[in-house]
Order: C-alpha cells, then structure tokens, then sequence
C-alpha cells in the first residue's frame, strides 16, 4: 500500500512540480515585515472585511443564531461606511434560515456539505447533501476531499468524488477543502491542488482547511496553494480562486495573507471573487481596527457585537 | 578582577519579561551621575499589548475574595524576602537609604493591609435595600475590569503600588505606568510579582515618558477606570479622553506623601468598583 500510495503522488509531482518547504517559509517570512499605514491599512481592512466568509458550524447553532449571523453579515457594524461581507457559512440545515434573510442581497450563502467535516460518508449521501444544500437556496457548497483515498494513493477516485461533487452543484460556486493539516507535507498539499484544479470550473475555490482539526490555515499553506493556483493559471488560463479558513482571528493576520496574494497573485486576485477568508471572529477585530483608525481610541472588544471580554 | 555583567531591564506585561515594541530605550544614571541600564521607553502599542494582556487575564475576579487575599500576601512574602534589594533599587535616585529601606517596609505593609481587605469590603460597601414592594433588593459590587494606573515621580515603589494594590483587590487587572524619574524598582518589582502566584496579567508593569501613554490611556475604551498621580495638564487631558467611554477617573496630588496611612482603604478600593442592584421576588 505505502509504495503505491507513494508512486501516484510522486507521478503527479513529477508533472506539477514539488514544493521547497525552506524557501516557502523564508518567503512567507517577509510578508510579516511589510508595513501597511494609514489610507492602505483602511484599503486592506476594508477589503478584508468584504472577503469574509463570516461562519457558523457548530452542534448548537439554531436558526435564531443563524439569522443573527445574517444581520451581522449584511451590517458588520454601526456608523462605519464598510461593505458587506462576501457570504455566510453554515451548515445544510440551516441554508433555508439564512436564505429567508440574505437572498437578494450582496451576501451569499455558502454551505458546507459531503459529510463536514470529516467527509466519512458513502459517496450517495454526500451528493444528496449537496443537492439538498444547493435546492435550499445555497450559492456556494464548500466539500471536503477523501483525505483517506488521497493518502491511500487513490488519486482518480479523489478526482472523480470532486467532479460528481461539481455535477451535483449545479451553478453553484464549488469550494474544495484539501485539509492541509491532514496531507502532512507542503507537497501533498501542492499535489492535492492541483489534483482539485484539474477538475474545477473558473472561479471555483481551493480551500485550506475545516477548522475542526488543530492545525488550520498558516501562510506557509496558504502559499503553497498560491503559487499552485499561480502556475496552474500560467499554463492553462484558467483562474481559480483560494480560501484559507481557521485560525485567521485578527486583522494583521488578515492583512498578511492580502500581502501574500498581492506578491503571488497580483491585483486580479484581491477581490471576493477570487480570494475569501473563512472565519467567524475576525470580522470583529477588522471592525475594531476600522473603528480605532476612524477615532483614533482603541476599541474594547464587547463593542463589537460579542459577548467576549478578551482578545 | 571578574567581568561585570549589565542587566537589561525589562518590563512585566502578561506575565512574561518584553521589551518596548518599539525597541526604544532611555539610559538611567544614578545621583552621581554614573550610567545604571537602558530602561525600555514603551509605547502606545506596548500599552495597547498591556491591556490585552490584562484582558486575558480576567479570571482573577472570578478566584474567591480569600484566594485573592492569600496572593496579596505571598506577594508582601516575596518583597520582603528581597527588601535589601528593593531598597537599593530605589537608593538609585533617593539620596538617603534610611528613607529608602522605609519605602519598602511600608509597601510591604500596604501589600498586607490589602491582602486583609479582599473579603470584607464587600460586606461594608454592599448593601440590603429597604423596598416597597414583596422584594429583596440587594445592593453588590463588582470589579470596573481594567485599570489604567499612572504613578507619580517620587516614592517609585510605594507611589506604584499604592494606586495598584487597592485595584487589584478587588478583582480588577491593571496596567501601570511606573515613575518616570525612577522606572527601575518597577522593573525589580516586576521580577519579584512572576514568582508571588499573581496569575499572569493581572498586573502589567510598564515604563518609558508619560507623554507618549498618557492619551492613549485617556482614550483606550478598554480601559474603564483610571487611578493617576499628574499634574493639571495631564489630568484635564486625562478627563476629556475618559469622556469617550466614561471612564471612572481618580486623581492624586503627585507630591503625595504616600507613606502616610490616609494613602490607603476602602475608598481607594471603592475607586475601581461597579455597584449592581438587583431585584429578588419574595418567595420564588
């Protein structure tokens, strides 16, 4: 098992290319060091804010919360001129309860489906999930991938439960989540994108991760995946778009990821067609950055429509 | 002859030994003019990082009035087993060092007297309300949250810990600006706090020019009580930036003469309180 496991991978990376783990993390090392002030930090925070993916997935979450969501997606905060944000994320069952709300507006509803987070289901329910998702009014259906196949070797039949995940959406946008933090190397990860771009339509995402697993999206991921939607775009023309989702809390975060695909990917890349955060607390700490940059006070942060006293 | 080592002062902020973000630092000479250390000169973002520090360490209002109080005292336990040092500290820039060991020894008595109030004020600040109606009405007090503390230039340990003890015993987090004549027995104090069970971030020591903190401090809307030893400049723009959020501001002649036990008590302990009322129907 482990020899064919390790031949399919290494066949794919012989196409594709491998990743140099070193110089990815000296390059995303810099990113840290650019400095963002003033006017260009109010861009950028701005721009944060209108990529957010503002997410619910939790056991407890009820339509009532869900709706709260909503509100809080459609009007981030009181007395600031920002825009909306890109999309909500919840879970299947609660598609019908964001949609009596953020239908017809900027916000899409975006839907995790395929059995998230762990995607353990038979390939049937999974693709009923999705199509029960998209009838319930979902823009946009983030999947995960068979990261058991995956590492199995089986990377046709990964290929293959993505495109029947794309036929089963429909129009809708198709995310693939690769759950970085399960493929273990930089190369999986490279070799797991392009396996996922192989198949997407332009404008689909590739995904970082659930969030449920301990590690979540870093920069080093992130890259990774940047310059595999990079070279992908270079030889085919076709233009994926990238999310990076957990563990992105604050906005100095935020704006380094932005740093990241501004150097990778140029200008064409940040808007919220091609580039989102996934996240449920960073909207609050870009809001207060906005507010300390309009008043010039720092911001406490239960201001900002949490009940948290802390950071 | 052995080599000398130099220390690097450095300031105690969220439990752990930072220096200023910025990586300023002013040198400290003693009377005779003899150069001491580079203190770190913080800045609004050291205080900005000060007050998140604080913030997550809200779980010292949560400990019971008793445990607070055994912590006060481990912390006058850990002073007092370093007073010779302490009062070297302060003999940097106070001439006589009689005057300086009794610095000491009244702050370690200061550090007692608040270790003794953290379970009784609130059984003379509370209070049970005579209503009208079928109804227990009490009255009880609960922490403001976080402190901002600006000590004065002289007494640079007891000046400190007389406007941080009275906020701390009662739940709240604080974070002080030390002397600005006389920053390094804050930064020794800082060293003795990390070894005195005080949970990390409850108190947050910082040094460096009052006129580079002192607005952030008035404006801060998570700061929501201000405990300050300055002049008139300082204190109006203190009071005009804690009208942002509404912040409680109490204000201290900075020639205090603190060893004096009228520098102490529950008023200065009521400084940093909130008062709740609430209303309880008879027999349910």
């Amino acid at each position: 098992m482990p020899s064919r496991n390790l031949s399919a991978i290494r066949r794919l990376l012989d196409e594709v290319g491998p990743v140099d783990p070193t110089g990815i993390e000296e390059r995303v090392a810099k990113y840290g060091t650019r400095s963002v002030k003033k006017a260009a930090k109010v861009f950028g925070l701005n721009l944060a804010v209108s990529m957010v993916d503002l997410t619910t997935l939790e056991g407890k979450d009820t339509p009532g919360k869900v709706a709260s969501l909503c509100q809080k997606a459609l009007h981030p905060h009181q007395g600031l001129d920002c825009p909306t944000t890109a999309a909500v994320c919840v879970y299947p069952a609660m598609v019908k309860h964001a949609a009596k709300i953020v239908k017809g507006t900027e916000v899409k509803i975006a839907s995790v489906a395929t059995a998230f987070p762990s995607g353990q289901a038979p390939l049937k329910t999974r693709l009923a999930e999705v199509k029960a998702a998209v009838a319930d009014g979902a823009d946009e259906i983030d999947m995960v991938i068979n990261r058991g196949a995956f590492l199995a070797g089986e990377l046709s039949l990964v290929q293959d439960e993505i495109a029947s995940v794309l036929e089963a959406c429909g129009a809708a946008t198709l995310k693939v989540i690769l759950e970085t933090s399960e493929l273990e190397t930089y190369d999986n990860i490279r070799a797991a994108s392009f396996l996922a771009m192989q198949v997407l339509r332009p404008g689909d995402f590739i995904k970082t991760s659930t969030g449920k697993t301990s590690a979540n999206a870093t920069l080093g991921n992130n890259q990774v995946m940047l310059e595999a939607i990079r070279d992908f775009y270079l030889s085919t023309g076709t233009e994926i778009a990238m999310k990076p989702a957990g563990g992105i809390r604050t906005a100095k975060q935020a704006l380094t990821f932005l740093i990241a695909v501004k150097e990778t990917l140029g200008d064409a890349w940040l808007n919220n067609q091609r580039y989102r955060f996934g996240a449920s607390g960073l909207l609050n700490d870009l809001l207060r950055q906005l507010v300390k940059e309009k008043t010039g006070c720092y911001q406490a942060p239960y201001h900002f429509s949490e009940s948290a006293s802390s950071y | 002859m052995p080599l000398k080592i130099t220390k690097t002062p450095k300031c105690y902020v969220g439990g752990a030994f930072i220096r200023s973000e910025s990586g300023a630092v002013s040198p400290m000479h003693s009377l005779s003019g003899e150069f001491i250390a580079n203190i770190p000169q913080c800045s609004r973002k050291d205080l900005r990082n000060a007050v998140e520090a604080a913030a997550k360490a809200g779980g010292w209002a949560k400990r019971s009035a008793y445990n607070r109080g055994q912590i006060l005292y481990r912390m006058a336990e850990m002073l007092d087993a370093r007073a010779s040092e302490m009062a070297d500290a302060i003999a940097i820039t106070e001439a006589d060092k009689k005057t300086a060991a009794a610095e000491v020894q009244v702050t370690i008595d200061r550090m007692v007297h608040y270790a003794g109030w953290t379970d009784k004020y609130e059984a003379l600040l509370g209070s049970v309300n005579p209503v009208a109606s079928s109804h227990f009405n009490f009255t009880v007090t609960e922490p403001c949250g976080i402190v901002g503390i600006i000590a004065a230039d002289p007494f640079p340990l007891l000046g400190l810990m007389s406007l941080v003890l009275p906020a701390i015993t009662s739940g709240n987090t604080v974070v002080a600006l030390a002397s600005s004549a006389a920053p390094y027995p804050a930064i020794l104090l800082g060293e003795m706090l990390a070894t005195s069970d005080l949970p990390a971030g409850v108190v947050n020591l910082l040094t460096g020019k009052r006129s580079d903190m002192i607005s952030t401090f008035a404006t801060h809307a998570h700061i929501s009580s201000i405990a300050a030893a300055v002049n008139q400049t300082d204190a109006i723009t203190l009071q005009q930036g804690a009208a942002e959020n509404l912040k409680r501001v109490s204000l201290f002649d900075p020639e205090t003469h603190w060893t004096s036990t009228e520098s102490q008590g529950l008023d200065l302990i009521r400084n940093h309180l909130e008062f709740k009322t609430t209303w309880h129907p008879v027999g349910a």
